[in-house]
């Protein structure tokens, strides 16, 4: 077609980045087999797919991380190979990684200095995107980790690049930050700049997103419009089944039989880090949801249930008994261990998924003489089971995907019969699927009696798993709601510190 | 100026510990004077080049157990080439030692990135190979060294406008090594190569992300080493006029002033002022040892302790300034 000029901006049906048949192979394994993903100028292109898809791996090849064992990769037409990021971004493909690419011991002046972007649209932008009091001379290590995604997004966008990549960048952003990101990137569009988008969050893909591309088994399975009811069919191609809708799935398991005696935990009072003073029960067979805006204490909070850190006031209760952690382990024995989100915080990622999970029976010090390996493995094996574990990788945790490293952790105290598991963010950056398989198999445990403290910045979670949330805002708990009126409206007002809204008869 | 002592708070507090023991020093020994000074600084001279030898590899995340033997390498060499040959040969013999010298470390370099094999275990066994290179091409301690490089390190020089109560106190070996940093350091610390020598050893991942390429930038790192390890080799040459094939004491100390100066053996954080500092610092502390005529084998013993004091102080304080 002939280049036309539209009224706003230019059109064109060349795309500025078309990949084809892109495959790569990791010894026998093939991480991808023929993926491909086209990006017309000034689009919002959503990548999706459950993990394992080989997402991650595409992005790798497309920002020169990883070279692709074949296919085609072309930028305005014209085919280049991207031998190392540095390429690529000499290209005019530009990423914002999952994680933080800054380098920590560097100021953010010498970082800027290090991609050779410049300074001012680079101060802009973090202006544009809300953080307001930055300082150039702060080391990276020493901003907080929302911001420092903030900053990497700013980076990218002083390079303007041709085509941006964003892959989960909104996942560990307080909601404020992450509306900005997409204001942002909507306007970024409309000035005619392509987008990559890679996230789980159905929202924001249908606030800013032109168009999806669907992986699965490394292989693109579609290529979709975005519009009103397409998430149905995005879940669909995803899993190559037809699946239920996900809102009160897992309702029907709910309301188990409240069991009499003391709360399972009771935290009375509690201060610690920006905590002032925290009370709240979680029952037996209880999954309680912790709701909270970016750094209102709730890491501090999970770390004092989970023994690492020391409370400065209040008390916790175990069945009805004070108890005082010096130790996670102190915790463990006490039945409670933590679920971070960070699976490498849990993870011993160069061994295997049966060290891991078995990992518990064979630390405490006192216990000398030989492993029980009998025992062990069927425990374990049990454990794999249950949680359908995908152990063809298994003799190396890092090489799973990310769901099934975070089923290996909640496996893993399981195994060991803890009572009480508080899951920190559990399902950040977790494909929808094993999503879903978490919040399913953290109800079948409150059934069977498991409590689970469940804390989580994806709010449309809570009405999924928990049944209330505890709303933590300028160190106290403003309110706790029950799960039926736990929307994200809802949650998101009392997240503010807003009250609730009148209330409305069930 | 608050914030320039805040921010080179380690590089102060060794200041203060320098001065310390230089009170120290006069109180025990009060005729203690600027040619005793320069005779330290003269025997500092090649344990200062190994650590910033060690101080360009360890900031960029690896370590280099070869340095000693490197500079034993391009002492012989200097010292071969240098006997009996002519006073201007010397003018040729110096950048080819150089050279010589970043080369060695550039294979350093080259065989971690190449073999992927930890730099400890690379450069443990070029430490070996050096060592045998080193007595191949001298087996017994010789050679010579040209006079005009040899009177480079002795003595002091007049500095217009300063009185000579002054010059005296510094030595000409201080100004040497001052120089031969300072013409290395600076205009790299100020270089896209020495932000990137940085970026590799704060976080390798996030310096390849950033579009850094950790391979070339690593063997830079480790090619710099060896340019100042052959400065080192040069030095011991010149101090003693003779080359010694086997390698000094320099290794251990090097990885000690690097983390008495308060470089991360981590990567990534530090500076090159620190540890020479620290290697400064530490000969001092022997001296003293010696003049109030402690057991020699005692004075290891106070060294290490003062190593570990230093380093947990520093720990600790960084940890309360953080906290508050």
């Amino acid at each position: 077609m002939l280049e036309t000029t539209g009224a706003k901006k230019p059109v064109t049906t060349n795309p500025i980045l078309d990949a084809t048949g892109v495959a790569k192979n990791y010894g026998a394994v093939a991480a991808l087999r023929n993926a491909s993903l086209s990006v017309l100028p000034g689009e919002v292109h959503a990548l999706m797919g459950a993990n394992g898809a080989g997402k991650s791996t595409l992005v790798k090849i497309l920002t020169g991380a990883v070279r692709p064992s074949g296919g085609r990769i072309q930028i305005r037409g014209e085919t280049r190979e991207f031998s190392s990021p540095g390429a690529a971004r000499r290209a005019g493909l530009v990423p914002v990684y999952q994680e933080p690419s800054l380098i920590p011991d560097l100021d953010i002046a010498s970082n800027l200095r290090l991609t050779r972007t410049p300074v001012e649209p680079f101060a802009e932008w973090v202006r544009e995107l809300g953080v307001n009091d930055l300082s150039l001379g702060a080391t990276a290590r020493d901003v907080p980790l929302a911001i420092q995604r903030v900053l990497d997004l700013a980076r990218a966008l002083a390079a303007e690049p041709h085509v941006l990549l964003l892959d989960e960048m909104t996942a560990a952003l307080p909601a404020d930050l992450a509306e900005r990101v997409v204001d942002v990137v909507r306007r970024q569009s409309a000035a005619g700049r392509s987008v990559i988008f890679i996230s789980h969050r159905f929202v924001e893909i249908a606030a800013m997103c032109d168009r999806a591309t669907v992986l699965r088994d490394g292989e693109t399975v579609g290529v979709l419009k975005i519009e009103t009811g397409v998430e149905e069919r995005i879940v669909e191609l995803m899993l190559g089944a037809k699946i239920e809708k996900a809102r009160g799935v897992t309702h029907g398991a709910r309301s188990t039989a409240t069991v009499a005696g003391p709360p399972r935990v009771a935290v009375r009072n509690l201060a610690v880090g920006k905590l002032q003073d925290v009370s709240f029960e979680l029952a037996n067979g209880e999954v309680a949801g912790v709701v909270a805006l970016e750094g209102q204490g709730q890491d501090e909070l999970f770390e004092a249930l989970a023994g690492a850190r020391k409370p400065s006031a209040g008390t916790i209760e175990v069945d009805g008994a004070a108890v005082r952690f010096a130790h996670p382990a102190d915790a463990i024995r006490a039945g409670l261990a933590l679920v971070p989100g960070d699976r490498s915080e849990a993870l011993l990622m160069h061994r295997s998924v049966r060290e891991n999970i078995a990992l518990p029976f064979s630390a405490p010090f006192r216990r000398w003489g030989p492993i029980a390996l009998r025992k062990e493995r069927a425990t374990v094996t049990a454990a794999i089971e249950r949680l359908q574990i995908d152990t063809r990788a298994q003799r190396e945790v890092q090489r799973l995907s990310g769901g099934n490293q975070q089923k290996v952790t909640i496996a893993r105290w399981i195994a060991a019969e803890t009572r009480t598991i508080l899951c920190f963010d559990p399902t950040r950056g977790i494909d929808v699927r094993t999503k879903r398989e978490i919040y399913r198999l953290l109800r079948e445990l409150a059934g069977q009696g498991f409590s689970v403290l469940y804390y989580t910045s994806e709010l449309e979670e809570v009405q999924h798993v928990c049944d209330r949330a505890i709303v933590i805002f300028g160190g106290r708990v403003v309110d706790v709601l029950p799960v039926e009126i736990a929307d994200e409206a809802a949650l998101t007002r009392a997240a503010y510190g807003l009250p609730r809204q009148s209330e409305v008869a069930p | 100026m608050i914030r320039l002592i805040r921010r080179n708070a380690w590089v102060a507090g060794l200041c203060v510990l320098f001065i310390l023991l230089a009170v120290t020093t006069k109180l025990i020994q009060p005729d203690y004077g600027a040619g005793d000074f320069g005779s330290l600084m003269r025997a500092v001279l090649p344990y200062a080049f190994a650590v910033a030898a060690q101080t360009v590899v360890v900031i960029a995340g690896g370590i280099d157990l070869s340095v000693a033997a490197m500079m034993a390498v391009t002492s012989v060499t200097a010292a071969a080439m240098m006997n009996g040959a002519s006073e201007s040969h010397a003018l040729f013999v110096v950048p080819f030692v150089l050279a010589l010298g970043l080369c060695l470390g550039a294979l350093n370099g080259f065989l971690i990135v190449w073999t992927r094999v930890p730099d400890i275990v690379v450069t443990l066994s070029t430490l070996f190979v050096f060592q045998g290179v080193a007595l191949l091409i001298l087996d017994a301690p010789g050679g010579g060294a040209a006079e005009w490089l040899k009177g480079l390190v002795v003595g002091t020089v007049p500095i217009p406008f300063l009185p000579e109560s002054v010059t005296a106190w510094i030595p000409k070996a201080l100004i040497v090594l001052v120089i031969c940093l300072a013409v290395v350091w600076i205009p790299l610390r100020r270089s896209q190569l020495g932000l990137s020598i940085y970026a590799i050893g704060s976080s390798e991942l996030a310096a390849f992300r950033s579009g850094v390429s950790v391979a070339r930038t690593k063997i830079a790192a480790y090619a710099i080493g060896g340019l100042f390890a052959a400065m080192g080799g040069l030095s011991l040459t010149l101090s003693t006029g003779i080359g010694a094939p086997i390698p000094g004491p320099y290794l251990l100390a090097s990885v000690a002033a690097v983390v008495l100066g308060g470089v991360a053996l981590g990567g990534g954080k530090g500076g090159l002022l620190g540890p020479i500092i620290a290697v400064i610092v530490l000969r001092l502390v022997r001296t003293d040892l010696t003049l109030l005529a402690v057991d020699p084998n005692a004075t290891t013993i106070i060294e290490g302790l003062i190593m570990v004091i230093v380093v947990m102080l520093g720990a600790f304080l960084a940890m309360r300034g953080r906290t508050r």
